[in-house]
């Protein structure tokens, strides 16, 4: 028999047990639809993770440092990056240009962040300011933030972690547009030339942030104040790169951070070791374009002579928790589509006794026993398609449902919205082709009991 | 074309030329109606051979058996053996969907087999609406639609009354006249096959009783 000739009738006989064959149907798409619902919910799992990942800026940053300073950092020693095998190259403005320059580098900014105190109010906290770069609006980190961002790159404005901000006020709201002081200790280069005063040097070392001058003799620190004005609270952490060093709670600009020229730990060893040259950077955060980019960028940077440092390990098993985690929740879902399948098995077999002498007409008008076996599983992946596509549906809402029940949830614990499930392409497809697969399957024991029917037999059956 | 020489089970020996319209009487049990499904390739022989148009039906698989069915036999039945949920144009029209005749010829071929039986003006009707003698000659157009050389029949006339009986047998004749199609008849009506059919063939106990030209 054609094929179309076999689905228009496997159509007329779904037609025909129209309430038997609709119940068996609805069966499967519950099953596809409960396999759909819990893989979107995993992807959609990850999909949170994953962003939320990113916007932590630590998946898609390179920690770049001169190779001389390595030990600096504290962490485990690599050997292939402890003994240098060519001169020295240290992190200048010529080298931060080059990094730039580099294929998916986005971005590369020094890092500043030193521990500092602030008044306020007219009492003394201690906490860690870190400058940010204009970029990391970007990111995300600032998305849900009270307030607003900055408003200038170099703008005397501060934007409170909200730890910081509670210990400051109770209404951490209110702190908004309020000025507060920041007190640090400024390095003042001291020249070799007795002439040099320290107003004039600070002239000289427009460009703060840098290590010390080659020229320098040495330094002194002086105790400055700046003022800030409060704009922003956020609640998330943003974060400025890695290296040991705890997290910025009070957030400036990052120029302006560098104009502060706030003393180092690392000032008084670059001094004795009597550096010469261009000015330098004590680590340098090159930010790539994507996580993807990160392993390449960072052996590119290697190649040039530096030290660099990323994360990127930490997607990886990321990624393996989620796929554990899907291979679940898919085992899960599976488990109510197997029982479908078992329905569609039930429905045939009911369907073989009920259409017997159907069977015997058929077979005594030139059936062939293959005819019979492909109208049967035709009318099993006809259940499964139509069950599939209507299970995708059901899939989507139930996810839509969770998410809504779950924002209605979050946004009486004043939490921000989340998009809970997701249902890419991909699934839609493969969970259409995984019912229609399942479905044939399940007609294959039916279909087959059905083509070896007797003939004989079949048309004497009353 | 050849003789269609025929053979069967339990020393049953029979041989029906193209053309002939042949009566098998004999009583509930004589091996009659097992004796058509092995014509019509329903059922198979334990040993022996049956030969129609010099294949063996005994030496065909399944595969073979179902084109012998759909292309070499048509079949009525006494049940008629309609789809009940098909119109009458559906189910004339279903052997031609196993055959697997072109789409386009199928509207013809039906109209022609309708015609050939009279039931032109039942077309849409379902087989519920008909009477049992339309029934039967839906079921005989049914048989006809795909041209075969053979006509099987299992008591046609056995769940009709006489006069209805008398129409379906007269319509047989005019089959077996005009179009020169060989017909093996089951009937346990002797007088019936005694006025339509050319020759009878008596069975009891699946022996041959008698063998005779009813001129």
């Amino acid at each position: 028999m054609k094929l179309r000739d076999l689905t228009e009738l496997a159509g007329r006989n779904l037609r025909e047990a129209l309430l038997r064959n609709s119940l068996t149907t609805l069966g499967i798409s519950v099953g596809v639809a409960s396999l759909v619902a819990m893989l979107s919910l995993g992807v959609g799992l990850q999909q949170m993770a994953s962003s939320r990942l990113a916007k932590s800026g630590l998946f898609d940053a390179v920690f770049v440092t001169s190779r001389a300073n390595m030990r600096a950092f504290g962490g485990p020693r690599r050997d292939e990056d402890a003994a240098p095998k060519g001169p020295v190259r240290h992190l200048d403005e010529d080298a931060r240009q080059e990094l730039a320059k580099l294929p998916n580098v986005a971005e590369v900014y020094p890092e500043v962040r030193f521990q500092t105190e602030i008044q306020f109010d007219g009492r003394p906290y201690g906490t860690t300011a870190a400058g940010i770069p204009l970029s990391a609006l970007a990111d995300g980190a600032f998305d849900n933030m009270k307030g607003s961002f900055f408003s200038a790159p170099n703008a005397n404005e501060a934007i409170l972690q909200i730890e910081l901000a509670k210990d400051l006020s109770k209404q951490p709201e209110s702190l908004l547009g309020k000025d507060l002081v920041l007190r640090y200790a400024e390095r003042q280069t001291i020249l070799p030339e007795p002439a040099t005063t320290a107003k004039g040097s600070r002239e000289a070392d427009a460009n703060s942030g840098f290590e010390e001058d080659g020229l320098s003799a040495g330094f002194s620190m002086v105790s400055r104040e700046v003022k800030l004005r409060i704009i922003g609270i956020v609640e998330t952490e943003p974060a400025a790169g890695f290296g040991g060093m705890g997290r910025g709670r009070l957030l400036i600009p990052l120029q302006t951070a560098q104009a502060l020229r706030v003393a180092q730990p690392t000032d008084m060893r670059e001094m004795l070791r009597g550096a010469t040259g261009k000015p330098r950077y004590e680590s340098l955060t090159v930010r790539v374009k994507s996580p993807s980019n990160v392993k390449g960028v960072e052996e590119s940077i290697k190649t040039m002579g530096f030290g660099t440092f990323s994360i990127i390990d930490a997607t990886k098993n990321i990624q393996l928790f989620f796929t554990v985690f899907d291979l679940l929740l898919g085992i899960f879902g599976s488990l109510a589509l197997t029982v479908a399948s078992l329905g569609i098995i039930n429905t045939l077999v009911m369907a073989i006794l009920e259409r017997r002498r159907e069977i015997g007409i058929l077979k005594a008008l030139g059936a062939a026993d293959r005819d019979v076996r492909w109208l049967f599983f035709a009318e099993a992946g006809v259940m499964g398609l139509v069950g599939g596509v209507f299970g995708v549906f059901l899939g989507w809402l139930i996810g839509k449902a969770l998410t809504f029940g779950t924002n209605v949830y979050l946004s009486r614990q004043q939490l921000p919205p989340i998009d809970l499930s997701s249902v890419p392409w991909w699934m839609v497809v493969a969970a259409i082709v995984f019912s229609f697969v399942v479905s044939l399957a399940a007609g294959i024991y039916p279909a087959s009991r059905a083509a070896r029917l007797d003939p004989v037999e079949a048309l004497r059956y009353e | 074309m050849g003789e269609s020489l025929v053979r069967a089970v339990q020393d049953v020996s029979i041989c029906v030329r193209e053309g002939e319209f042949v009566a098998l009487l004999g009583s509930s049990g004589s091996g009659k109606s097992t004796l058509l499904n092995l014509l019509a390739g329903l059922d198979r022989p334990t040993s022996g051979a049956i030969y129609a148009h010099d294949q063996n039906l005994a030496d065909m698989n399944s595969e073979q058996l179902a084109h012998h069915r759909s292309h070499t036999v048509g079949m009525v039945f006494q049940a008629f053996n309609l789809l009940p949920r098909m119109t009458l144009e559906e189910n004339v029209e279903l052997p031609l969907r196993l055959a697997e005749v072109d789409r386009a010829e199928r509207p013809m071929r039906v109209r022609e087999a309708v015609e050939r039986v009279k039931l032109g003006a039942r077309l849409t009707h379902r087989p519920s609406e008909l009477s049992g003698g339309e029934q039967q000659r839906a079921s005989l157009a049914r048989a006809l639609v795909n041209r075969p050389t053979i006509l099987l029949a299992d008591e046609p006339t056995g769940n009709l009354d006489s006069v209805t009986g008398d129409a379906i047998m007269g319509l047989l004749q005019e089959i077996n006249r005009s179009l020169q199609m060989t017909i093996v008849m089951v009937t346990h009506d002797r007088p019936r096959a005694e006025k339509f059919s050319q020759r009878i063939i008596t069975m009891a106990d699946g022996k041959l009783l008698g063998d005779g030209s009813n001129a």
